[in-house]
């Protein structure tokens, strides 16, 4: 049985014109596994090795520099959010923000709620420092929220 | 200094300002053709005269690295795109590639051209979505118009352009840890020298340029030098090594001002001039404690310093580290200066990458003594402890591989030495400003 199905295996390989050898791919193939999956287990890490002609370990070392790729013990929920607590959201209540929304989601940063929909993590500077304090949602910023505005946002993304 | 029409951001307000058509329609990728008109050499010295520095932190003359590539390389070269902006306080790129990725993809066929180099890579931090969005659409446009690929206007040149995505690390910004990333590795910055233009990405000679930078060689193709130096700060006459600080530049303004945005002004607006003309001022009518001229690696502007010009050259004559990315932030005079440091201390802290002894533990103390004045258990000779530690990490004393630590150092020495009394004060009281919800917060 592999983890990586043949789909995710043609996106991988897709990446490799772009880049004059296939380790380059590394991150491409991680972010691929790690969107669909939500996490990047051991036998995926041995399977985009083996596609990338590198070993395991190369793999697994960089994919674990970075700490934004989740293993098969810590899977990330359906949905990721990010609250901002660096400088300029830290002035306007980026700390109180991210403490309201652990609250609200009985869960500590990095924590995914029980029913599996939310990740909550803390995030260093998302570059929306105009709309602070701000939240990534998956892929996209939502500017100036507000606590009304968090417990809008949490309710629609639990339904 | 406000008769001064922005340029760089003029599009940015248009309905579909993103696309080709709209991009097309007000003469879109004319430079890039008078470019290919002219020889490499011919568009590397316009870009060189134009008196252009990189906007991405360092402020390093981009025609003079452009020269640093060596002659007659059988190639590949690269062009390394450097998106990763993650400085806190900086959104300019972001707001340059969702609203107007054209005008950046085109700098970067104008410089590939004149570097002669025919695939370039962007490298974009993992945050920022729409910008992906807007690229990847921006990018397939030009493959489809003959913009990009093989034989680009009948030119000869071919062209290939190539998004790569970050995985949410601060140090993937420094270049050689950009280049490092790109190559599938950690992003452990490189001993230089080699410096990247001899030996960089793939092992092959690279540029690496920021955004800004490349939306500023758009237009100092389709303007022209004069105009380009007709804008900001000529050298100081008196300091031989000045380069001038020449063109616009997008200043990010955050924190406590009550119209936070990205204002494109001539290079050498005044912090103060910044927050009063374009932001609003302060919320509330509160004074300023402190501001960061550009970007928390650079430290902190004291309220006697807000007339110092923001160009390469003025916040270095105050103790800061530099313009940085020109992200300025302000501070109200009801916000605890320690706070700020710790919170500045704490980002460093997370995202050194841990290669340098100094740097990881460094960072890493500097929280933690932070922390505990924070919580009310601080000694008087921790201010000089952190100053010890702040003054001795970096590239500078010489103990560190890239600039994070210096980074991570100077708002710490600059707060210590121009807002000391606080931090006596603060040591002195006992107190503690740590607030319940960093506790949930902190993991
Ligand atoms: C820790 C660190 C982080 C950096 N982050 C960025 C960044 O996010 N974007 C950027 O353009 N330059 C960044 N730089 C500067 C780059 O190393 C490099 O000087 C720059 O990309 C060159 O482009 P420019 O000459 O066009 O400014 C960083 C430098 C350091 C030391
Ligand atoms: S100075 Fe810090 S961030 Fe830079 S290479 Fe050394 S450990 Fe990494
Ligand atoms: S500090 Fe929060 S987005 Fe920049």
């Amino acid at each position: 049985m592999t983890v990586l199905s043949d789909d995710l295996r043609a996106r991988i390989v897709a990446e490799f014109p772009k880049y004059p050898n296939k380790r380059a791919v590394t991150l491409p193939a991680l972010h691929l596994v790690h969107d669909e999956l939500r996490h990047v287990s051991t036998g995926a890490i041995e399977e985009i090795a083996e596609l990338l002609e590198l070993h395991p370990s190369e793999v697994h070392d960089t994919m674990t520099f970075y700490q934004f790729f989740r293993t098969e013990e810590n899977p990330l929920g359906k949905h990721r959010v990010w609250v901002c607590r660096s400088i300029s959201c830290g002035l306007r209540g980026g700390e109180e923000l991210l403490a309201h929304m652990c609250e609200k989601l009985h869960v500590t940063p990095g924590g995914t709620t029980e029913d599996g929909k939310i990740t909550l993590e803390f995030a260093e500077c998302l570059g929306v420092c105009d709309g602070a304090p701000c939240v990534l949602v998956n892929e996209d910023c939502v500017h100036n929220v507000t606590h009304e505005m968090a417990d809008k946002l949490i309710s629609e993304l639990k339904a | 200094m406000s008769t001064y029409e922005p340029v760089l951001l003029a599009r940015i307000h248009k309905e579909q300002s993103h696309t080709l058509d709209s991009y097309l329609a007000d003469g879109g990728y004319e430079s890039f053709k008078k470019a290919l008109g002219m020889t490499p050499v011919e568009v590397t010295t316009l870009v060189k005269d134009s008196g252009l520095r990189g906007r991405g932190g360092a402020g390093f003359p981009t025609g003079l690295k452009w020269t640093f590539l060596p002659k007659d390389h059988p190639g590949p070269i690269y062009l390394a795109v450097n998106g990763d902006e993650s400085e806190p306080g900086t959104f300019n790129n972001r707001i340059l590639l969702e609203k107007d990725p054209h005008q950046v993809l085109e700098g970067i066929a104008i410089s590939c051209y004149a570097i002669r180099s025919n695939t370039a890579y962007l490298y974009l931090r993992y945050e920022y979505g729409a910008a992906w969005r807007a690229l990847q659409k921006a990018v397939a446009e030009c493959y489809e118009k003959g913009i990009f690929g093989k034989n680009v206007f009948g030119s000869g040149f071919d062209l290939d352009v190539r998004l790569h995505r970050g995985a949410a690390a601060y140090i993937c910004g420094e270049e050689t840890g950009l280049i490092e990333s790109l190559e599938g590795k950690r992003a452990w910055p490189r001993i230089k020298p080699p410096f990247p233009a001899i030996e960089g990405l793939f092992r092959k000679p690279t540029i690496v340029n920021n955004i800004e930078t490349m939306a500023c060689v758009t237009q100092i193709l389709k303007r022209g030098v004069e105009w380009f130096k007709s804008i900001g700060v000529p050298p100081d006459p008196n300091n031989p090594r000045d380069a001038g600080s020449y063109g616009p530049k997008l200043y990010c303004l955050s924190g406590h001002v009550n119209k936070p945005g990205c204002y494109e002004v001539p290079l050498g607006i005044t912090a103060r001039q910044l927050i009063e003309e374009y932001g609003g001022g302060v919320p509330g009518g509160r004074g300023i404690k402190a501001v960061v001229p550009g970007g928390i690696s650079m430290g902190f502007l004291a309220p006697s310093e807000l007339d110092t010009p923001l160009d390469f050259n003025g916040p270095g004559k105050v103790g800061c580290l530099g313009l940085g990315t020109a992200a300025v932030v302000v501070i109200d005079d009801q916000t605890s200066m320690v706070d700020v440091v710790y919170n500045t201390a704490r980002f460093f802290a997370h995202e050194s990458c841990g290669q340098c002894t100094p740097c990881r533990e460094g960072t890493n103390w500097m929280q933690r003594i932070l922390h505990r004045i924070r919580s009310g258990q601080g000694r008087m000779e921790d201010l000089d402890l952190l100053l010890e530690v702040s003054g001795g990490i970096g590239m500078m004393p010489g103990t560190t591989i890239c600039g994070l630590a210096d980074g991570a150092g100077w708002p710490v020495k600059n707060a210590i030495r121009k807002f000391r009394s606080e931090f006596e004060e603060y040591i002195q009281s006992g107190r503690s400003t740590i607030k319940p919800c960093e506790l949930i917060g902190a993991h």
